[in-house]
C-alpha cells in the first residue's frame, strides 16, 4: 500500500508532533500534582493556568469559565444532567434536535426515562438546519435548557447558533451547544452568541484524546458531575490530566491562530471534490448545506451502492473515510442524521463522509475522486438496485 | 474485522453478473436494511445439475463475499445438493464472519432458495424440502419501491 490518505478527521485527528512535544515534559519532568503546595508542583499549576487561558481566548470566555473534562461526551453529559438537576424546580423541559451526537441524544433519553424530563427533538430541514420558528413554538414555561449542536459531525451543517442564543436569552432559558466539531474550525464567541455552556474535545483539533472541556458561563449554577476532590473550582473532581491539558491548550492556540487560512485552503479542496463528484459521478448528491458547512466536511450519497463496501474499497487504496450506512452504524438503520434530513434508506446506506485536514492536498483530492469513480462503477455493476433502475428507465 | 477469505471474495468476487434467460432468479433482502442479493441459476433440465450460477448484490463487504461464496458452493451441484448449502456452510467456507454479519450468510442461503423456487414455479414442479421463500422482493407490492 502506498501513501495513507486520511480523510476521517471528524472521527479523530493526528496528535500533532508539536503538541506531543509540548506535553512530554509534563510526564517525566513536571509530573507534580497540581493540587499540592510544594514548589515542585508550581510548573504543573502554571501549565494548567496557561492552557486555560489559551482555550478561553479561542471562544471569548474567561479562563475561570473553562472546566477541563475527560472529553466531549463527558462535557455533554455534565451539561445536560447537571442542568436538569439544578433547574428542575423551574421546569423539566429540554429542547434539542434530531441530529445531535449520541452523547446528547442518549443523555436526553436517559433523562426522559429515568428522571422525568420532557424532551422536544426538533426536526431539521433537508439541509440539516433547525427551524427558529419551530424552536420558538417549542418553548414552554417549563423549558430549562436548549441544547443544539454548533455544527453537525456527519453532514457538516452549521446551525444558526447566534439566533438560537438570542431566542434562548429572550426567554431566559439556558443555551448549551455541543461544539465538538466546530471549536477552532469556525469562529465562536460565547458572549456575542449568548452561549451559556459549550462542549469541546481535544482530539478533534490535533490535540490528544481523553481531554475535553465544558465552558460554563459565570452565574450558571450547575454542580459537580464527577464527585471527589476540589479540582476545577470544586466542579470536576479528579487529578488534572496536566499533559493532556497542555496538549489541548497548545493545539487550540495553533488551530485558532491558523483557522482563517486553514478554512480557506480546506474550502477550496472541499468544493473542488464536491463539484467533481457531483459532475462526474451520476446519481450522486451532496448531503448538508453547500455554504453553511464545516470547511473540512464532504458528505455525499452515491446511489445504488452501500457504504461499507465503498469504504473497504477505498481502504485498499489507503484512503480512510466513513459512512452513515447501517453496516457501519452497528444497527439495521442508517445514520439518524441522514434519516432526519429525509433521505430514503437506500440513499442513506450509500453515504460517504470525507473530512479533510490541514495536510490534505489538491493532489490527494483528485486521487481520491479518481479512485471513487472507479469504485462506484465497479459496485454499481454488481448492484441489483442499479440493474432495476436502468431497466426501469429504458 | 474480516477474514482473508472474506476480503478475497469481496475484492475478487466470483460469478458476478447476470444469466440471460436464467432457469431461476431469486432476489432477497431489502434496501431498507442495506442488503439485496439476486441469484441467477442455469439448471440442466435433464440432469438437474446447476451448470452456472451468477449474482448481483447491493450490500456490505460480507454481503458480497457470502454471495460470491454461495455461487461457488452451488455451481456444479444438483438441486438437492444446492438446497443443502446452509448459511453455516457459507460461513465456514469463508473462515467465519463477525457476529453482526451472520445475517448476510442467511441472506445468501435464502437467495439460493429463492432462485430454486423460481425455477420450480416456472417448470411447475415441486422440489422436496423447498418452501416458498418469505424474503423474495421480486414479488408483491414492494417491487414498486425500486
Amino acid at each position: 500500500m502506498g501513501k495513507l490518505i486520511y480523510l476521517d478527521n471528524a472521527a479523530t485527528t493526528q496528535t500533532s508532533p508539536a503538541v506531543v512535544e509540548a506535553m512530554l515534559p509534563y510526564f517525566t519532568e513536571y509530573y507534580g500534582n497540581a493540587s499540592t503546595i510544594y514548589d515542585f508542583a508550581a510548573k504543573s499549576k502554571e501549565a494548567l493556568a496557561h492552557a486555560r487561558e489559551q482555550i478561553a481566548s479561542c471562544i471569548g470566555a474567561k479562563p475561570e469559565e473553562i472546566y477541563f473534562t475527560g472529553g466531549g461526551s463527558e462535557s455533554d453529559n455534565w451539561a445536560l444532567k447537571a442542568t436538569f438537576e439544578a433547574y428542575k424546580q423551574k421546569g423539566n423541559h429540554i429542547i434539542t434536535s434530531k441530529i445531535e451526537h449520541h452523547a446528547i441524544l442518549h443523555t436526553c433519553e436517559y433523562l426522559e426515562k429515568e428522571r422525568g424530563a420532557r424532551v422536544t427533538y426538533l426536526d431539521v430541514d433537508e439541509n440539516g438546519f433547525v427551524s427558529l420558528d419551530e424552536l420558538k413554538k417549542a418553548i414552554t414555561p417549563e423549558t430549562i435548557l436548549i441544547t443544539i449542536m454548533f455544527a453537525n459531525n456527519e453532514i457538516g451543517t452549521i446551525e444558526p447558533i447566534r439566533e438560537i442564543g438570542q431566542i434562548a436569552r429572550e426567554h431566559g432559558i439556558l443555551f448549551h451547544t455541543d461544539a465538538v466539531q466546530a471549536f477552532c474550525q469556525v469562529p465562536i464567541n460565547v458572549d456575542e452568541m449568548n452561549i451559556d455552556m459549550l462542549s469541546s474535545s481535544g482530539h478533534k483539533i490535533n490535540g490528544p484524546k481523553g481531554i475535553g472541556f465544558l465552558y460554563i458561563r459565570k452565574g450558571v449554577k450547575i454542580r459537580s458531575f464527577i464527585h471527589g476532590g476540589a479540582q476545577e473550582r470544586k466542579r470536576r473532581a479528579g487529578t488534572e490530566n496536566v499533559p493532556g491539558i497542555v496538549g489541548y491548550g497548545t493545539a487550540a492556540e495553533y488551530a485558532s491562530k491558523t483557522m482563517a487560512d486553514r478554512a480557506k485552503a480546506e474550502i477550496a479542496i472541499r468544493d473542488h471534490m464536491i463539484s467533481r463528484i457531483l459532475n462526474e459521478i451520476p446519481y450522486s448528491r451532496l448531503n448538508g448545506d453547500k455554504e453553511k458547512r464545516l470547511p473540512n466536511n464532504i458528505n455525499v450519497s452515491l446511489e445504488f451502492i452501500e457504504g461499507e463496501s465503498m469504504l473497504l474499497m477505498l481502504d485498499s487504496f489507503g484512503i480512510c473515510a466513513s459512512s452513515g450506512s447501517a453496516c457501519t452504524s452497528g444497527s439495521l438503520d442508517p445514520s439518524h442524521v441522514l434519516m432526519a434530513i429525509g433521505l430514503p434508506h437506500e440513499v442513506a446506506h450509500g453515504s460517504l463522509r470525507m473530512t479533510l485536514s490541514e495536510q490534505t492536498t489538491m493532489e490527494d483530492a483528485d486521487f481520491v475522486v479518481d479512485r471513487l469513480k472507479e469504485i462506484v462503477s465497479q459496485l454499481r455493476a454488481m448492484s441489483p438496485l442499479y440493474e432495476d433502475f436502468i431497466r426501469k428507465n429504458q | 474485522m474480516y477474514s482473508q477469505k472474506v476480503m478475497d471474495h469481496f475484492q475478487n468476487p466470483r460469478n458476478v453478473g447476470e444469466i440471460e434467460n436464467a432457469s431461476g432468479v431469486g432476489t432477497v433482502g431489502n434496501a431498507k436494511c442495506g442488503d439485496i442479493m439476486r441469484m441467477f441459476l442455469d439448471i440442466d433440465e435433464e440432469t438437474g445439475i446447476i451448470k452456472d450460477c451468477k449474482f448481483k448484490t447491493f450490500g456490505c463487504g460480507a454481503a458480497v463475499a457470502t454471495s460470491s461464496m454461495a455461487t461457488e458452493l452451488v455451481k456444479g451441484k444438483t438441486i438437492q445438493e444446492a438446497l443443502a448449502v446452509t448459511n453455516k456452510a457459507v460461513m465456514e467456507a469463508l473462515d467465519g464472519l463477525p457476529p453482526v454479519k451472520v445475517h448476510c450468510s442467511l441472506l445468501a442461503e435464502e437467495a439460493i432458495h429463492a432462485a430454486l423456487w423460481d425455477y420450480a414455479q416456472k417448470h411447475g414442479i415441486t422440489i422436496e424440502g423447498l418452501s416458498k421463500p418469505k424474503n423474495d422482493i421480486s414479488e408483491g407490492e414492494e417491487e414498486e419501491d425500486y
